[in-house]
């Protein structure tokens, strides 16, 4: 069985599955960038007390699962999602969906993932792909971030969709009701939505870990990083952070370059608005991630490494938290068009 | 980030695919560009593997000094900390805390151990003498 279904590169995961699964019922219109910015993608946190790999817990984008909830439901289109405790329910749910010609997202760990090169191989289980088919003993799948569409056997996707550790997918599969058709007027809306969303989690969130106040305060926290854990470690924690920033999936700049191309194409949707020139600070706060993450492997390549240097990395992140509070500050105050 | 200034240094991922990037075109219009990979970034996986081999060098010479069982090399060998090997064996974390030392380890029913290796993806003769095959 096969479902006719073309695979479409992304740069990240789940807005490209989210793109990738609205292909149909929205005539393509749907792009990743715009799942990207309806589903309020972008973020910033640095969650105290939790280490990851031991170092930092820093993200650049929200929640996994929140792109592709958040956009189908500001589409209005119904949403499928389902968790299970036994493999061989999930795997019978999966070729149900497959019978009756969805194609569906699953949520899968990257450890076992065999066509990942070894070196991308973490305990990582927010990664999303899509399957489309089963031919023979193996299943058709669509990553977004691969060039090419792939396959998995049954006991290779079984362990990914099993993976375990922190948000262990649980077989987690999900995928948009067949419905009416994505109008304009839908997508219009959800823009609005979309912002709206983003604008209250980059500036509203309470304490100093999360959204614009959360860059300020890692800013300051790099600062007194080389002093608190000798420069290896610090080399070490900045080289997690650039990873977190720039490794695949981001689009690069932290996905403040995706973010960017949202406004541009939100702009189409809502000329007048000024979403053209809001996205020009968005390209400016991806270049000046940029330009902290050669700062930052100046520091872990052994290059440069005093305190003038962390100094310079901090007041980065200083400069790129205003930089993005004024950007948002301006997508707060639009009076739409 | 303008189109061509998206980086074509050539890291692991490279080898397998390109990655899309987003950046703009001479007028500004932001299109898609696809990337071999990024020197940066490619070092800072690389900061990342080395602090895992220390690790990994570490956890050796703990369990060959016997202050450790043959769990800890692997655990550290496959990235896991106690609760994710918790999470793919089924034990306790406290249980997993007691086969890392070595008197208890050496005790483990074949049942046990084999739930170790069928987690670290290994067989029970390899967890037991710390042999690892590349795979």
């Amino acid at each position: 069985m096969k479902i006719e279904f073309e695979h479409r590169q992304a740069a990240h995961c789940e807005s490209g599955v989210t793109s990738n699964l609205l292909r149909v019922s929205s005539n393509s219109k749907i792009t990743e960038p715009l799942a990207f910015g309806i589903g309020a993608g972008l973020f910033f946190a640095h969650i105290p007390f939790i280490k990851i790999n031991n170092g930092p817990a820093i993200a650049f984008r929200t929640l996994p699962g929140h792109i592709f909830n958040r956009t189908c439901k500001s589409l209005g289109i119904p949403v499928i999602r389902k968790k299970f405790r036994s493999k061989e329910k999930a795997e019978a749910f999966l070729k149900e969906c497959l019978d009756n010609g969805h194609p569906v997202g699953c949520q899968v760990g990257v450890y076992y993932l065999p066509y990942f090169p070894k070196e991308y191989r973490f305990h990582f289980n927010a990664h999303n792909l899509i399957v489309y088919g089963k031919e023979g003993g193996n299943y058709l799948v669509s990553d977004p971030i691969m060039e090419n569409a792939t396959v998995l056997d049954s006991y290779q996707l079984e362990r990914v969709r099993f993976a375990k550790g922190a948000l262990a997918p649980k077989g987690h599969i999900y995928f948009p009701e067949k419905g009416a058709d994505i109008t304009d007027e839908q997508i219009k809306q959800a823009i609005k939505n979309g912002i709206k969303k983003n604008v209250n989690s980059m500036l509203y969130i309470p304490g100093s870990f999360a959204g614009v106040a959360g860059i300020k305060s890692t800013g300051n926290k790099i600062k007194k990083w080389r002093d608190k854990l000798g420069l290896q470690k610090a080399g070490s924690y900045l080289a997690q952070m650039v990873r977190m920033q720039e490794e695949i999936g981001t689009g690069g700049g932290g996905f403040r370059y995706i973010y960017a191309a949202f406004l541009q194409e939100a702009d189409s949707y809502l000329p007048g608005n000024q979403l053209a020139d809001i996205s020009v600070m968005f390209t400016k706060a991806g270049d000046l991630w940029r330009t902290a993450a050669v700062q930052a492997a100046g520091i872990y390549k052994g290059r440069i490494g005093s305190q003038e240097d962390f100094n310079t990395m901090g007041d980065y992140l200083l400069e790129i938290a205003e930089i993005e509070k004024s950007a948002f500050l301006a997508l707060k105050k639009i009076k739409w068009q | 980030m303008k189109k061509d200034e998206v980086p074509q240094d050539l890291g692991s991922l490279g080898k397998i695919t390109k990655e899309v990037c987003y950046a703009t075109d001479s007028t500004g219009k932001y299109v898609t560009e696809l990337s071999t990979g990024w020197d940066v970034k490619t070092k800072a996986l690389d900061v990342a593997w080395e602090d895992i081999a220390k690790r990994i060098a570490t956890a050796k010479e703990r369990v060959l000094n016997n202050h450790a069982s043959p769990l800890l090399f692997f655990m550290e060998y496959r990235l896991m900390d106690i609760s994710i090997l918790a999470d793919y064996t089924g034990f306790w974390k406290w249980q997993i805390k007691r086969h890392l030392k070595p008197g208890v380890f050496n005790k483990l029913s074949n049942q046990k151990l084999q739930k170790y290796a069928e987690a670290f993806n290994i067989k029970v003769e390899d967890l037991k003498s710390m042999t690892v095959h590349e795979d």
